[in-house]
């Protein structure tokens, strides 16, 4: 597993006991329903993205010096070149200029033109983004399910060969670096078994009808989403287990079983969909842990997506690239969480009563 | 009889010998932590005694003695690397990097994230409520990406690599500690310091700290894997200091000179796996500590 999902396997612990996002900012005054809600976090939000914007420039062009030597780094350029480029790059101006410049750029979509491509970083991520989204996805989907459906059982059947087996495996495959796990089914998958292919997302032999592509495409996605799933689901696995934890031994479970319920019952319609609701944050908190988990799989599979020309781009150096990729990625971990805090509206009646 | 009376100071200690051994013996119990434990113990003694071991000029790249990606022999049981070099003696001289940066960069964020979350707790007004926006901003970024873009644009060297890892991981004890700060300032005893006149910074270093340390422990257990899984990750993708030896950095020149394409299993096997033992290792131990000192998970494993 890549580092950076500390919320993964550590989080169930403390994570629950640190108040669940939505419910540690309830304000103690009266209710005045979903629009204020909404508000607080949606301004919440903004600040966040703004500061991401404003560290991305930070980062780039504070601590990162002059671009221009980079981008002149093997030829000769006599000083009046360099003050055009300057110009041209809006490098002219004052920096709290550039700075603006830089923010209504990139709200408007235009994140500048890359070095190495030569071409405007909006086109080169909408080509991209599908291979991303078609990756993670998959395996996100498949993960989740995986780890819920495997930690609900293994945490209601605390203790049991099933649960133990399970929690062995999980912890084994998070430890694993998600890079060297991706090496090793190349390795084993595609060179000794041959089976897969060992990288990349379509054959350049393949009829360039919808269906042989699709199909093609498929064959590529089986050993990448197989990693990435492996090293996702534990996190998912262990979340779920210790919330289901800690519902077992509520007082509503007790009732639900002296009314004479069965236990499966018992489990599907009472402690899973209760369980369920810190899980949710949970699993869109930890998904700056998926979008590492990309990054890493797409470069060791060469996945034609965002991860990899991310990757791809620190020793050119395309700083452009980086940077529009570090504010899209960030940004889409802020959104998520967003997106989480106003699901937990809905899914759980408790906040629309403390405001 | 008359006893004599105790120094404050002697009962202070006594004290915390007394809870020390209660929490030992309820980390004793569990098997999963004592080999964890046992685990570890002999994977920081074989990188404390690899200088002994195997001489550090088996590293380098212009004497290699051995055959170029040579699988294992008698005289390279693990096979050699591309130039010829053995590939124990790199995973077994890596481990002392791997574990120096993992341990180095927990210190530094346990340090930072504690100092944060005591202070955001128990002061709290405005600034407690900008310190924990902060670390909740922290916690949403995807964590590689934060340190890629950093290393991308500060050099890549040991002590860049061990703040970068730092500054992604302290938010989550910032969290853990401020909640936990906010349970004890609620206690009497507190209430009793603050009464007798003790100031902000007694009532931190005295009363709170003590209380928040077995956690910040146990939290700081779990944080040395992600670190050292950050750090592996990192130099993988070719921004580790090229000049040392990580067992990130060995997979690094790997997966750079075609070991998966030679079906080179014995370039690739050894530090993964030492990897994944470590990171299991401390997981083990940081679980049976969570165990230990968070009451919520007591009886949880057996």
């Amino acid at each position: 597993m890549t580092d950076g999902m500390p919320s993964g396997t550590t989080e169930p612990a403390d994570g629950a006991s640190t108040e669940a996002p939505s419910a540690g900012r309830s304000e103690r005054r009266g209710s005045s329903g979903f629009g204020r809600y909404l508000l607080k976090h949606v301004g919440g939000a903004a600040v966040s993205l703004l500061l991401v914007l404003f560290s991305s420039f930070f980062i780039f062009r504070l601590i990162a010096g002059d671009p221009i030597d980079q981008l002149t780094k093997e030829r000769p350029v006599t000083p009046e070149q360099r003050e055009a480029m300057r110009a041209e790059l809006g490098l002219d101006k004052p920096l709290w200029a550039q700075f603006v410049d830089y923010i209504t750029g990139t709200l408007s979509g235009d994140l500048g033109s890359s070095f190495q491509f030569r071409r405007p970083i909006f086109d080169l991520i909408v080509e991209r983004l599908p291979a991303t989204l078609l990756l993670s996805g998959t395996g996100m989907v498949l993960a989740v399910l995986l780890g819920f459906w495997i930690g609900t059982r293994s945490g209601w059947r605390q203790g049991s060969r099933f649960d133990k087996g399970h929690v062995a495996t999980g912890l084994l495959l998070y430890s694993a670096p998600t890079f060297w796990l991706g090496m090793i089914v190349i390795l084993v998958f595609a060179r000794y078994l041959g089976l897969f292919p060992v990288n990349g997302m379509r054959s350049p032999d393949t009829p360039p009808e919808f269906w042989p592509q699709a199909v093609d495409i498929g064959y590529h996605l089986v050993l990448p989403v197989l990693t990435y799933t492996a090293v996702v689901y534990a996190g998912y696995l262990m979340i779920m287990r210790s919330s289901l934890l800690d519902e077992i031994g509520s007082d509503y479970l007790t009732t639900a079983r002296a009314k004479g319920l069965r236990d499966d019952e018992v489990r599907t319609k009472h402690a899973v969909p209760n369980a369920l609701l810190p899980t949710v944050t949970l699993v869109f908190l930890a998904l700056g842990g998926v979008v590492n988990g990309s990054i890493v799989t797409e470069t060791v599979f060469s996945w034609p997506g965002l991860g990899s020309l991310f990757v791809q781009s620190i020793f050119y150096p395309d700083r452009p690239v980086l940077q529009a990729l570090f504010v899209l990625f960030s940004s889409s971990t802020i959104l998520a969480v967003l997106g989480a805090e106003i699901l937990y509206w809905f899914i759980d009646p408790r906040i629309r009563r403390s405001g | 009889m008359t006893t004599t009376p105790i120094s404050p100071r002697a009962l202070r200690w006594a004290r915390r010998r007394q809870s020390f051994t209660r929490s030992w013996n309820a980390y004793r119990s569990q098997r999963t932590g004592m080999i964890g434990l046992v685990l570890l113990g002999a994977i920081v003694i074989l990188a404390l005694a690899a200088p002994l071991l195997i001489d550090q000029s088996q590293l380098s790249v212009t004497q290699a003695t051995g055959e170029r990606m040579a699988p294992p022999s008698a005289g390279y049981p693990l096979g050699t690397d591309e130039v010829g070099r053995s590939i124990l003696a790199l995973t077994l001289w890596g481990s002392r990097l791997s574990l120096l940066i993992g341990l180095t960069a927990t210190v530094v964020a346990i340090v930072i994230g504690t100092a944060l979350g005591v202070t955001s707790g128990h002061i709290g007004g405005w600034y407690g409520w900008v310190a924990l926006r902060v670390s909740d901003w922290f916690m949403v970024l995807p964590s590689l990406v934060v340190a890629i873009a950093l290393l991308a644009v500060l050099g890549r060297s040991m002590s860049t690599t061990i703040i970068v890892i730092a500054l992604v991981s302290w938010s989550g004890t910032t969290r853990l500690v401020r909640a936990q700060t906010l349970t004890v300032q609620a206690r009497p005893y507190l209430e009793r310091a603050r009464a007798l006149g003790a100031g902000h910074w007694h009532q931190m270093s005295k009363h709170i700290l003590p209380n928040v340390l077995p956690l910040v422990l146990a939290s700081a257990t779990l944080l040395v894997p992600s670190a050292i899984l950050m750090e592996s990750s990192l130099a993988w993708l070719g921004l580790g200091d090229p000049n040392v030896v990580s067992w990130g950095s060995i997979l690094n020149r790997a997966s750079n000179n075609g070991a998966v394409s030679a079906h080179a299993w014995w370039y690739l096997l050894p530090p993964g796996l030492a990897i994944l033992l470590v990171v299991l290792a401390f997981m083990m131990c940081g679980r049976a500590l969570e165990a230990v000192f968070n009451p919520r998970l007591r009886g949880e494993q057996g």
